[in-house]
């Protein structure tokens, strides 16, 4: 199956031994499967939602349209992954490096290790946790928040009695994308030609300055990279976010009031049980919607990581 | 035909910037970061013990003293480059404390609660006929196994094998196209992979299909593009001098990938693999549409609903019944057993990397 | 500027294991000191020691004093990026920063001590520095290209430029030729020359007649033996030493009967 669509782009230079076409077309037909399965997921996710998108605005759910429906959720989906993003990132580039470069290296491994636990949590586990222990914690910094600087939107209040909010969900998500993120990232710093480093030293640079030099561009792509992993593992994030957040369906910058807007695939994990008809393709729909932002933010970091391919180390 | 730098008809700014630095010009005394630390440290512990502050707030003061402290005093002894060093290293070392709160306080948490149950019948018993205390796990147990294996089974060689694909073979149009769509495939929610399982079953054997392989398909779906992704890292990491010493003693292309290529990404790609595992092995979401809840024992993944940990944890949390307690107990003790798994799989990952792992490394 | 060094009874430890014992020579200004010996005596190791880049090997430690004029290099209130901003190295693999123009590879070093360095002068530094390097002419059309794009030889010129621009008092060579065609070698050996009037050099070669075309001195390093660490046999005049060298062992290894 696999030669004719290998064709075009090979010039019949030398006879191919068995072992390597074999082998070629293996790995090629592992690549169109994954194509397939692809389409199969757009296809499934169109027609399904195909009802809610030519239904009537009163046959959706809440009686005035799919718009006005799917609003207050991308507007959930967007604000707790980025938000949950702006924490993770810098800290796990910090992490990355202190494990790398800070930490003596007797226990630099175990260090790695230690974060890449953190990975390993599920998270349900993370649902649990955010529920019965983070939000409590958060019920009094918030309210001292919305009394002192409640003129910041994210901080208006009034704070949350039951500490359920969008912070504990932003933070939630920060903390599980953290791990994904560091273990990338470091491992691009581990491979940070010591060539480099030791030019970067033989001038006379710090510490920092060496991983300015050095570190920060051959590892620039990576971070790229692992932002874009945990960003898609924060926008479709179903369970914690589900376990974690007390929704209504406001649409709010508030991060620590009662009145939470939820995200996509919460709702969608917790209306599917009970959704039927145009309900079910309107939920399908929101799925839709989820799935093209996540195209929307591959397509942009891909682009911003070949933009400077020129300059960068890797061959 | 060169010039010389330091002819002195040239500009003396030119010259002498850089030049005459003393070895110890401006040297803070070895002792001056732990003393400060240490000195924030009591000042913040007094405040707590003493001002009675919350203590997140009475270590964030003392975080930030230090840190102020150690910044200026090296600035204004050592100069801004060093003292940005020094800045970065407090800041770099802060952030990895962070990280570690939420970790401790995650295991802390699921360990005190889990342990409740930590009892043989735990382990022996599944859910058949229990209303109120006791009960176990042992069906959801065997049934993520089941689940989680058969998703590595299919999402490993493929994965593997595509991203061999696309970094030792892939040029032209399905290349491309094959990278973009990992890329999409990424950034699947688990939930809509979840969908498209519960579809996919639906068009072969009806409405209301459950069954394990569904789930591990849904899975697969998740792990596929992260096997691709970490093991496409890797093989470019292979530095092409390997390659091409390789095809130099003319070993054809593909052993040259199964053995040079291969091994030497052997040890990353293992780690990729294993976060791919663990971040499906808790996925709970699009195990709730495919795969179901059963109570009783199903070990067959192309026949009815089959329990997992995750699922079952979910559901003894958020519809308890008469007897909330003992179902409290059991959702934090199925979390714990799935925390656990998913430790020893690391383990077990971590170790085969390194028996396979190159020597010079 | 170019600054003497002294080396007294150095020990160089790679944890327990001893890698070179008992160095003690003197490393006149303005003059080319070569390095030669066997593979795995100890000349690179000992070479690090000069601007303490053996400290990026975890527990690597020396014993003994290294003495620039008057500042020990190994005192106790020296930080080692002092030492490194004054004593340059330059590598066996020209190792240009990858991500940075030609420009800025050369700019680096300056940019760290630097930051109001008006763009004039910064042009003017970097200008003068791969003319040092003879490079210049073969880059000034696209000094905004990525260093990497040039060639083996180029791209060691351009790092001997870098190291150059922070004009620093002495200069490392580790087998700076050792991965260069005849002409480039030529290249840097001129280079070499003209340098050693403003600056210490110190090179490690395994090519016999470069040491003996380039240097004023040269010392000879060996193993003591199979196991052993490695030690400084003799250090003088390179015309002696390739003429007359007191040691037997010195005469065979340049003879070529070696082991
Ligand atoms: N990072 C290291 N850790 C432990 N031992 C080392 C390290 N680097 C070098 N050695 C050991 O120190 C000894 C001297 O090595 P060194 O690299 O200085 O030799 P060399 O004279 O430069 O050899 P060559 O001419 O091949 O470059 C060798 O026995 C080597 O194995
Ligand atoms: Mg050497």
């Amino acid at each position: 199956m696999a030669s004719s669509t290998e064709a075009p782009p090979r010039r019949n230079r030398t006879p191919r031994r068995p072992g390597d076409r074999i082998f070629a077309g293996v790995s090629t037909g592992s690549g169109v499967l994954i194509l397939v399965a692809l389409a199969g997921v757009a296809v499934f996710l169109v027609t399904e939602a195909w009802p809610a998108l030519t239904a009537p605005a009163e046959d959706i759910p809440g009686g005035e349209g799919l718009v006005v429906y799917i609003w207050p959720l991308l507007f959930g989906t967007l604000i707790s992954a980025v938000l949950a993003l702006v924490i993770a990132v810098p800290l796990a580039v910090a992490i990355a490096l202190f494990i790398t470069y800070y930490a003596p290296r007797s226990i630099a491994k175990a260090l790695g290790y230690i974060i890449d636990l953190l990975a390993a949590v599920p998270s349900i586990i993370f649902g649990l946790w955010g529920m019965n222990v983070l939000a409590p914690v958060t019920v009094d910094p918030a309210s001292w928040l919305s009394e002192h600087v409640g003129w910041i939107p994210f901080f208006a209040g009034p704070a949350s009695s039951t500490g359920r909010t969008m912070l504990v969900a932003i933070i939630v998500l920060a903390v599980m994308v953290l791990p994904i993120i560091t273990a990338v990232v470091r491992e691009a710093f581990t491979q940070t030609p010591q060539l480099h480093q030791e030019a970067a030293l033989a001038i006379g640079a710090t510490r920092w300055e060496m991983i300015r030099m050095a570190a920060l561009p051959f590892g620039r792509s990576s971070i790229i990279g692992a932002s874009m992993l945990g960003l898609g593992r924060a926008l479709g994030e179903t369970m914690a976010v589900a376990m974690v957040l007390s929704a209504s369906a406001g649409v709010t910058f508030d991060l620590i009031s009662s009145e939470n807007p939820p995200t996509i695939a919460a709702n969608i994990a917790l209306q599917f049980p009970e959704a039927t008809g145009v309900g079910m393709n309107t939920l399908i729909a929101s799925g839709l919607v989820l799935f093209a932002i996540t195209l929307a933010v591959n397509m942009i970091a891909r682009a911003v990581i070949n933009r400077r391919k020129d300059f960068d180390g890797a061959n | 035909m060169s010039t010389s730098l330091k002819t002195p008809e040239q500009d003396p700014d030119l010259n002498t910037p850089l030049g005459g630095v003393s070895l110890t010009a401006g040297q803070l005394p070895r002792s001056a970061a732990p003393t400060t630390l240490v000195a924030a440290g009591v000042a913040g512990l007094l405040l707590w013990l003493l001002a009675d502050w919350a203590i997140v707030l009475c270590a964030l003061l003392a975080a930030a003293a230090y840190v102020v402290i150690v910044y200026t005093w090296s600035r204004t002894v050592e100069g801004p480059r060093k003292a940005t060093d020094r800045f970065v290293t407090a800041l770099v070392s802060g952030a990895f404390l962070l990280a570690l709160l939420p970790l401790i306080s995650v295991i802390a948490t699921v360990v005190t609660r889990g342990v409740a149950r930590f009892d043989a019948e735990f382990f022996t018993y599944s859910m058949i006929g229990v209303t109120g205390e006791g009960g176990g796990i042992y069906h959801a147990m065997i049934g993520t196994l089941i689940i989680t294996g058969l998703a590595t089974l299919i999402s490993v060689p493929v994965g593997m094998l595509t991203a061999i694909y696309l970094v030792e073979y892939g040029r032209g149009k399905l290349a491309k196209a094959i990278t973009f769509f990992v890329d999409v495939m990424t950034g699947i929610p688990s939930i809509v992979a979840g969908l498209f399982a519960y579809a996919l079953f639906v068009m072969v054997f009806g409405p209301g299909v459950r069954m394990g392989l569904a789930g591990a398909v849904a899975l697969s779906v998740l792990m596929i593009p992260t096997v691709v992704r970490s093991t496409e890292e890797m093989l470019k990491l292979v530095p092409n001098e390997l390659r091409e010493a390789s095809y130099a003693l003319a070993v054809p292309k593909w052993r040259t990938i199964l053995k040079v290529v291969l091994p030497t990404a052997l040890a990353g790609i293992a780690t990729g693999v294993t976060l791919a595992i663990a971040r499906v092995i808790g996925e709970t979401a699009p195990l709730l549409v495919t795969a179901g809840l059963t109570d009783g024992d199903n070990f067959d993944p192309f026949d009815g609903r089959m329990t997992t940990l995750s699922v079952f944890s979910y559901y003894e949390y958020q519809s308890p019944g008469l007897f909330a307690e003992a179902s409290f107990d059991r959702a934090w003790g199925a979390a714990l057993v799935l925390m656990i798994i998913v430790m020893v799989l690391n383990l077990v990952a971590r170790a085969i990397s390194k028996l396979f792992a190159p020597k010079s490394r | 500027m170019a600054k003497r060094i002294e080396v007294k009874d150095l020990d160089i430890y790679y944890d327990k294991f001893l890698a070179v014992q008992g160095v003690s020579m003197t490393i006149q200004p303005r003059s080319v000191t070569a390095l030669i010996g066997p593979s795995g005596c100890g000349k690179s190791t000992f070479l690090r020691t000069l601007n303490r880049m053996h400290e990026l090997v975890p527990n690597a430690r020396v014993e003994g004093s290294v003495v620039m004029d008057d500042d020990d290099l190994y005192g106790p209130n020296v930080d080692p990026v002092n030492v490194r901003r004054q004593i340059g190295m330059v590598f066996q693999r020209a190792n240009p920063f990858p991500t940075m123009s030609i420009y800025d590879n050369v700019a680096a070093g300056l940019k760290l001590n630097n930051k109001r360095l008006k763009k004039s002068d910064m042009d003017d530094l970097v200008e003068r520095s791969l003319k040092s390097a003879n490079l210049w002419e073969e880059v000034k059309d696209r000094l905004h290209k990525p260093g990497s794009g040039l060639s083996g030889g180029q791209q060691q010129r351009l790092c001997i430029a870098r190291a150059i621009a922070v004009q620093p008092e002495v200069l490392l060579m580790d087998e700076p030729c050792s991965a260069l065609d005849p002409i480039s070698t030529q290249a840097i050996e001129d280079l070499m020359l003209e340098l050693k009037t403003n600056y210490t050099i110190v090179i490690v070669t395994h090519n016999m007649q470069q040491a003996a075309r380039v240097s004023d001195t040269t010392g000879f390093f060996n193993l003591q033996g199979v196991g052993k660490p490695g030690e400084l046999v003799e250090i003088d005049e390179t015309t002696k030493i390739f003429s007359t060298p007191a040691q037997k062992a010195t005469e065979d290894y340049i003879s070529g009967r070696f082991g």
